[in-house]
Formats: C-alpha cells, sequence, structure tokens
C-alpha cells in the first residue's frame, strides 16, 4: 500500500491499515528522530509550514521532521506575516506555496481550511489543525503514544477528559479510538462536555463510550488518562471556571488508585489541568508524547513523499 | 364546478406537492430567472385532494431531467414530478435526496472556511441513511434543517 501524493485532512482519511502503517514507520524514524542516525531521505525537497494561527509543538515537530530528513523547511508563522491579511484568498495563497515546496503543512483559523487547500494544491496537504475541526497528526502522534507504551489499543480503556467541546485534539482522537474498538470515557463540565456531532460519529461506528461529570471515579479503571486543557474564555466568570478547573486537576495523590501501568498524557500546553507533582510519577507521559510529535511527522513526510 | 386555477399543459414538466410557499424558491434551482421565455404557471397554497396546502409549477415545453429535480428534495422533499407529452403524463416520479448537494445549502458551521470570501461552492455530502443526514465536505459538520440555509 502506498500513501505517496495523498493529503491527510482527517483521521478518518485513513483506514487502519494506514494508520499501522504511519505508526510502523514512526517507529522506525525514532533514532534518526533523536539525532543518533543520519537519514536524508528527503534531501532537495521542501515543506511549506503554513501555520496561519498560533503553534508551539506542532510547527517546531513539522519543522524538525523535515530537517531531520534532509529536507528544508519555509514558514509562515502567524497571518500577520502572510497576505491573508492583505484580503488573499486561502486558495490564491496554496497555488502560489504549492509553487514553492513539495508539501504542505497547514494549521488555520477555520474549518474546512485544509481541505479546502488540498482541493486546490497539486501537492499533498497535511492538516496541522483547522480551527476547532480535525488535528489528525496529533492523533497519529497520541497513538503512537499509547501504543508504544500499552501495546494493542483495542484492549484498553482511554479516559479524555477536560475541554471537550472546543479541543479539536479530542475530536480527531476519539474518532480513531471508537474505529479501533477502544472504550472510552468521555469526563468534563457539562457546558465543556463532548460535542453532538462527535457522538453521532461515533454511534454511526457502535463505538463503546460513556459520558460522566466526575474524574477522580474514573481513574481506578483506566489505562489511560488523556487531559485536556480547560479555556478560561469558556466561562461566564473566573469564580466559575475556578471552580472546574479546581475540580479537574490531577495531583500525584489522585493517582494513587490507577492502575500500575496507568499513562496520563495531555496534547500540550498545560495550565492547571496536571500538576507538577504528576511529572514525578510513573505515569507521565505528555513529553514523551511531544517528542513523539517528530518521528510521527518524519513517518508522514516520508510515506507522503517518498514511500 | 371545481375552480380551474391553471390550464392543463399540452407539453412540458409539472411539479405538485411542493410545500406550501416554496414554488418561488426553487425556481433558481431550476435555472428558471428573469431571462426565461417559455411559459410557466406557479400556484401557491392550494388544496390537495386530502385538503392540505402545497404549491404546482408547470414548465411548458421543457422536459427536466431526474438528476436535476433531485436537488428540489432538499427543499421540498415530497415533491412529485410528472412529465406530459400531448396531455398525457408519460413519466411520474417523486424527488430523492441527492448523494452530493453542491451550491444551494450553506454549512451551518458559521467559522467553516466556505462561509467566507473563498472562491468555492458549498458541498455537503451524505453521511448517514434513515433517516438521511448530510455532513459538509470541507469542515465535516453534521449539518440539520437544510432548507433553512438555501444560498
Amino acid at each position: 500500500m502506498s500513501l505517496k501524493g495523498r493529503d491527510i485532512v482527517a483521521i478518518t482519511d485513513l483506514d487502519m491499515d494506514e494508520i499501522e502503517t504511519i505508526l510502523n514507520e514512526a517507529q522506525k524514524m525514532v533514532p534518526a528522530a533523536r539525532g543518533e542516525v543520519k537519514n536524508d531521505s528527503l534531501s532537495g525537497m521542501i515543506l511549506a509550514a503554513l501555520f496561519f494561527e498560533a503553534s508551539t509543538r506542532t510547527r517546531l515537530s513539522f519543522e524538525t521532521a523535515m530537517h531531520r530528513l534532509g529536507g528544508d523547511v519555509i514558514t509562515i508563522a502567524g497571518q500577520e506575516g502572510s497576505s491573508l491579511i492583505k484580503g488573499e484568498t486561502l486558495a490564491d495563497t496554496i497555488r502560489m506555496a504549492e509553487g514553492y515546496s513539495d508539501i504542505i503543512a497547514i494549521r488555520h483559523p477555520k474549518e474546512g481550511a485544509a481541505r479546502l487547500s488540498a482541493t486546490f494544491s497539486k501537492i499533498p496537504v497535511i492538516n496541522g489543525g483547522d480551527g476547532a475541526g480535525q488535528h489528525p497528526t496529533q492523533t497519529l502522534l497520541d497513538l503512537f503514544t499509547i501504543k508504544q507504551n500499552l501495546g494493542d489499543i483495542s484492549k484498553l480503556h482511554v479516559t479524555i477528559g477536560g475541554d471537550l467541546k472546543y479541543g479539536r485534539t479530542t475530536h480527531s482522537l476519539s474518532l480513531a479510538l471508537g474505529r479501533m474498538g477502544a472504550r472510552m470515557t468521555f469526563v468534563a463540565p457539562k457546558r465543556i462536555q463532548m460535542v453532538d456531532h462527535i457522538l453521532d460519529d461515533l454511534n454511526r461506528m457502535d463505538a463503546s463510550f460513556d459520558v460522566v461529570y466526575d474524574i477522580k471515579e474514573t481513574i481506578p479503571d483506566t489505562d489511560v488518562l488523556y487531559m485536556t486543557r480547560i479555556q478560561k474564555e469558556r466561562f461566564p466568570d473566573e469564580e466559575e471556571y475556578m471552580k472546574v478547573a479546581g475540580a479537574f486537576r490531577i495531583t500525584a495523590e489522585m493517582l494513587e488508585p490507577a492502575k500500575k501501568k496507568m499513562i496520563v498524557m495531555h496534547p500540550l500546553p498545560r495550565i492547571d489541568e496536571i500538576h507538577h507533582s504528576v511529572d514525578a510519577t510513573p505515569h507521565a507521559r505528555y513529553f514523551q508524547q511531544a517528542f513523539n510529535g517528530v518521528p510521527v511527522r518524519m513517518a508522514l513526510l516520508h510515506l507522503l513523499l517518498e514511500d | 364546478m371545481k375552480d380551474v386555477k391553471i390550464t392543463p399543459l399540452r407539453n412540458g414538466t409539472v411539479i405538485d406537492h411542493i410545500k406550501p410557499g416554496m414554488a418561488l424558491k426553487i425556481l433558481p434551482l431550476l435555472n428558471i430567472d428573469q431571462d426565461y421565455s417559455t411559459g410557466l404557471s406557479i400556484a401557491m397554497y392550494v388544496q390537495s385532494k386530502k385538503h392540505q396546502l402545497k404549491d404546482i409549477v408547470k414548465i411548458e415545453d421543457k422536459e427536466l431531467h431526474h438528476k436535476e429535480m433531485n436537488r428540489l428534495a432538499v427543499i421540498t422533499p415530497n415533491a412529485t414530478i410528472s412529465i406530459i407529452r400531448d396531455f398525457k403524463v408519460v413519466k411520474k416520479f417523486k424527488v430523492k435526496l441527492p448523494k452530493v448537494i453542491e451550491g444551494i445549502v450553506r454549512c451551518e458551521n458559521i467559522n467553516c472556511i466556505t462561509n467566507g470570501k473563498e472562491p468555492v461552492v458549498s458541498k455537503l455530502v451524505r453521511a448517514q441513511e434513515d433517516p438521511v443526514k448530510f455532513k459538509c465536505y470541507y469542515c465535516g459538520r453534521i449539518q440539520n434543517m437544510l432548507e433553512k440555509r438555501i444560498i
């Protein structure tokens, strides 16, 4: 099976075999991602990293991935640095960028921006996050981290907590986990619980999931605790935010009843959701997860361009 | 005596059982605008045999294709189409929602890229059968109440 020339806009663009291929390729990329061995397979090729919205990990890991494969990178970081601010359409920007590069990674504040880019582009487009929509490369690195630590994903119980309404990483991840047969528990305050259209999609695929409101009761039975940032601006006042943020703050003490092999993940940046005391526990995996962005994106760049 | 509101059609297409009040909305979908030069009759809020209100459109000397008629299902899912030749019905069918709806309905997601100034028409693809649901091809959002967002 070849992924050469494909666009990766949503995790649902990939079938299970293709996801497996990417995760296996990512495992092979780990030594080169660490800089332990040299890989020049994309020498002479250029990645256009078009980031029209703030990003630290996604943009840096895409750029690192391309450099680690011997390729070059051209970057737009923020709308200020592009002609979008002058009123240029994204469709025009994309047709310009395809002339300058071999592959495009895009992040944009509007949902559907990556699909639109793929429609206009003759070179492969990878979605680095579109509004509150899809973020498939984050999902791939999340799946990679889970598989690396715990093996067969279909046998796992994954608790996804925090901002499930606006947090795009949780949308893509739950769709992928649902297809893989994992059991899921969504835990969040009502105001920011998982959105209906994702729950509808999960029901259509017969996925197994629960929606709950108390994080403590889910901890003993979970294999993966995936936390996301709760955004202050989603709440009407500071007091209500503090109440919710307090109830959803994971501490080392809260993890005492957890399974020995349970892992805690977070797409980062974290604010208050995971206390620093968790960093020293054997459960913390969020920095390994952030590193995994490099081998996973190396695998994707390699498979879409070379194979 | 029964009132005759529209005279019988010799040749052409009759669109019957249109949702009351929607007759004028379907004309753009049939490419009927101010430049249209063939005979056209529209009856609105007439009583059906079942004493329900409906609209009727009769288009003279034009047989519409099955495919273009299916677009009407977005606005009026129970409409029936009759093709008339020499005062006789030669073909009759009910409209059916197509697999892809392009350029007719705006995506319900206000933050969708298609609701901006990009050079694309909206595109909704069928995501579910029974009940039929469409999702935006671009942003992936499942759409509700299509008839409220006709472009």
